[in-house]
């Protein structure tokens, strides 16, 4: 039993219910399944995100231009739906996820080809992005009147009791689970992370897996985009500001190494769940909604320090120096 | 693999001072700086004005200030990104100092002393715990601007002593300002710093081999504690000074400069993986960076469009060398 539930994430699982337990004991409506549900749904897009930025981050990489992406892709796929009202939602939806891939890939060559540390290219890209969104749109503001009803409807659509938002979130940590246990690509990905050298020999490709690291962060960041956008009813450029800050931090709380190799996607889960739960306990306990900033800057402090603590178990370095340049 | 190795030219002299200097990641730069400058002066007829240039020079004082610490820190290989919000807690600091009476004298020693703080508090994570920085700097972001926002909510303090404006407004002697001047003054400070003392070779040692560093009798902790603390400081400086230009304070003060300060700091030459960067490069740098948000702004190109040309400039100026070394192997091939 134990080997299905690693004990970081099993310490993560009980704060986070310690903390629902504690509110509920105040607030007996805060445990209510909807209200849990709406918890689930409103940190949904954090959830995915946060799968994305975990793939990146255990190819030791950072990729802060998700937010970025996200909104760029959102009001690209608003103003489509300005354009063509009668345009079906997979089809919406399959250009926001190319879209999201395309601008990860420029990511992924940029560290891939270049060799430029990920978190220049991310920076760069992800100013480049959000002034984008400006010169497309001209300032302008998307509102909920121009999008097609069904645009806007689709997130929101109840399948078995949870919106289809939920459901979204709830498929993509399944599919990311399988890949990061399952599959080549998701094994090759806790290689390159875990000892790039060690990587190189056993024929992996480092900065290929790194460039698909980082389209799947893009791909999801896409989705989310177009999920945001439909779900808030509005698009502008600065949606989302700030949020790639928060993604970082999910993956830190739920354990994942930001020196790359070590994390889980339980534990990416766990953090994103982790940071919602807060965030809608806060004016359930009528603490002010100001006090949310510096709770997750704690949190990510504790989280670090205690899991530094518990993984102080250093490999020896056996094969030193070979060849990254393949 | 062998083949190239055996293949790798030997020069039979070194390459002479002049041509290191032509060559090198300044000139590239200082030729950028000119290259806007002829060109802004001849998009705009305002750009050549005394006046117009001094105020462009607060697009970049406050955030070169920081980018100076912040350059050793990075040379060093660490990082802060909580710098931003330091200004914001110092800044809240000092507005709330200014409620219960405090005058210019007293509010500049909690300025300095909450950045002190700060850096400090960043520093026994990342040196005492061993904690990675950059995660250490995200949780602290968060952190020190929570803070101002748990004293301040969507307020905002205001009444700043007449004699406080001296820094942010004030000027020395005809066209330059206070902040030209500690901008001056502390570029000399940390130039010499990391070019010509002890400390300074420490820190490069300690960016390129950490391990070697710490055998060769340096102590690599210590080092980083100041750097640290020396990036606070100097965000209190920042803070004191934006503070002072604004007249008020609101907990988004300075909101995002932290990735303005580290853009600066890489356009400037330094090695984000640490162990090269100079001092000279970071004040061409924040030349740079100042002259194109002041240019564009003359022909009324919104702020956020400037951050494309900003982010082009960051991947550009580092891609484009990348990308000439690589289509020359490829066509010695």
């Amino acid at each position: 039993m134990m080997r299905f539930i690693p004990v970081r994430e099993a310490i993560l699982g009980s704060a986070i219910l310690i903390l629902i337990i504690l509110v509920a004991s105040r607030f007996a409506g805060f445990v209510e399944p909807s209200n849990l549900a709406n918890v689930f749904n409103d940190t949904a897009p954090l959830i995915i995100l946060a799968l994305g930025q975990m793939v990146v981050i255990l190819t030791r990489c950072i990729d802060l231009s998700v937010a970025a992406n996200l909104a760029l892709t959102g009001m690209a796929v608003a103003m489509i739906n300005v354009a063509m009202p009668e345009l079906p939602i997979p089809v919406i939806i399959a250009i926001a996820i190319m879209l999201g891939a395309f601008m990860g890939a420029i990511n992924g060559v940029l560290v891939w080809k270049l060799s430029i540390p990920p978190i220049v290219v991310t920076l760069g890209t992800m100013t480049i992005f959000r002034g984008i969104i400006f010169l497309i749109s001209d300032g302008k503001w998307v509102n909920s009147h121009e999008m097609s009803p069904a645009f806007t409807g689709f997130p929101r659509t109840v399948l078995l009791g949870l919106p289809v938002l939920s459901w979204v979130a709830i498929t993509a940590v399944i599919v990311f689970g399988i890949m990061m246990a399952r599959t080549q690509f998701g094994r090759s990905i806790f290689a390159v992370g875990g000892n790039p050298h060690a990587a190189v020999y056993t024929g992996i490709n480092v900065g290929k897996t790194q460039f698909w690291a980082f389209v799947a962060s893009g791909a999801l960041a896409g989705l989310t985009g177009y999920l945001w956008v439909a779900r808030y009813a509005v698009a502008y450029v600065d949606i989302a500001g700030g949020f790639e800050l928060e993604v970082v931090a999910a993956c830190v709380i739920g354990g994942i190494s930001i020196a790359g190799g070590i994390g889980s996607v339980g534990g990416a889960v766990l953090g994103a769940i982790f940071l919602g739960v807060v965030k809608n306990a806060l004016p359930v306990v009528n603490i002010s909604p100001f006090w949310q900033l510096a709770i997750s800057g704690s949190a990510i402090l504790i989280a670090v320090a205690f899991n530094a603590r518990s993984g102080r178990t250093k490999g020896r370095i056996i094969l030193k120096s070979a060849e990254v340049t393949q | 693999m062998t083949e190239t190795a055996n293949s790798r030219r030997i020069p039979d002299h070194l390459t002479s001072r002049a041509t290191r200097v032509f060559k090198s990641w300044e000139a590239l730069l200082l030729a950028v700086v000119i290259a806007i400058f002829v060109i802004n002066s001849f998009a705009s007829p305002y750009f050549l004005n005394a006046w117009n240039l001094s105020d462009a020079t607060f697009n970049f004082t406050e955030k070169a200030m920081i980018a100076f610490a912040m350059a050793l820190l990075i040379i060093s290989g660490e990082i802060d990104l909580s710098v931003a919000s330091i200004i914001a807690l110092a800044s809240t600091a000092m507005g709330l100092a200014v409620q219960y009476g405090a005058g210019t004298p007293e509010l500049v020693a909690i300025g300095l002393t909450v950045g002190l703080l700060c850096g400090a508090f960043n520093g026994v994570f990342v040196t005492i715990l061993g904690l990675p920085s950059i995660v250490v700097t995200i949780g602290t972001m968060s952190l020190f601007r929570g803070i101002s926002y748990i004293i301040l909510g969507d307020d905002a303090f205001r009444g700043y002593p007449s004699s406080f404006s001296w820094f942010g407004q004030g000027y020395i002697y005809w066209v330059f300002t206070v902040e030209m001047l500690f901008f001056v003054i502390i570029a000399v400070i940390y130039a010499v710093l990391l070019h010509k003392s002890n400390f300074g070779r420490a820190v490069y040692a300690i960016g390129n081999n950490p391990t070697g560093a710490l055998f060769s009798g340096i102590r690599v902790q210590r080092v980083k504690f100041i750097l640290f603390l020396l990036t606070g400081l100097m965000s209190g400086v920042a803070a004191i000074c934006l503070t002072s230009r604004l007249g008020s304070t609101r907990p988004s003060i300075a909101s995002g400069m932290e990735l303005e300060v580290v853009t600066m700091v890489v356009l400037g030459g330094v090695n984000i993986l640490g162990g090269s960067g100079t001092i000279p490069g970071v004040v061409i740098a924040a030349f740079v960076m100042g002259l194109v948000t002041f240019g564009l702004g003359l022909l009324n190109v919104p702020g956020i469009v400037m951050s494309i040309f900003i982010g082009l400039l960051l991947i550009g100026v580092i891609a484009l060398p990348r990308l000439w070394v690589m289509i020359a192997a490829r066509r010695k091939a």
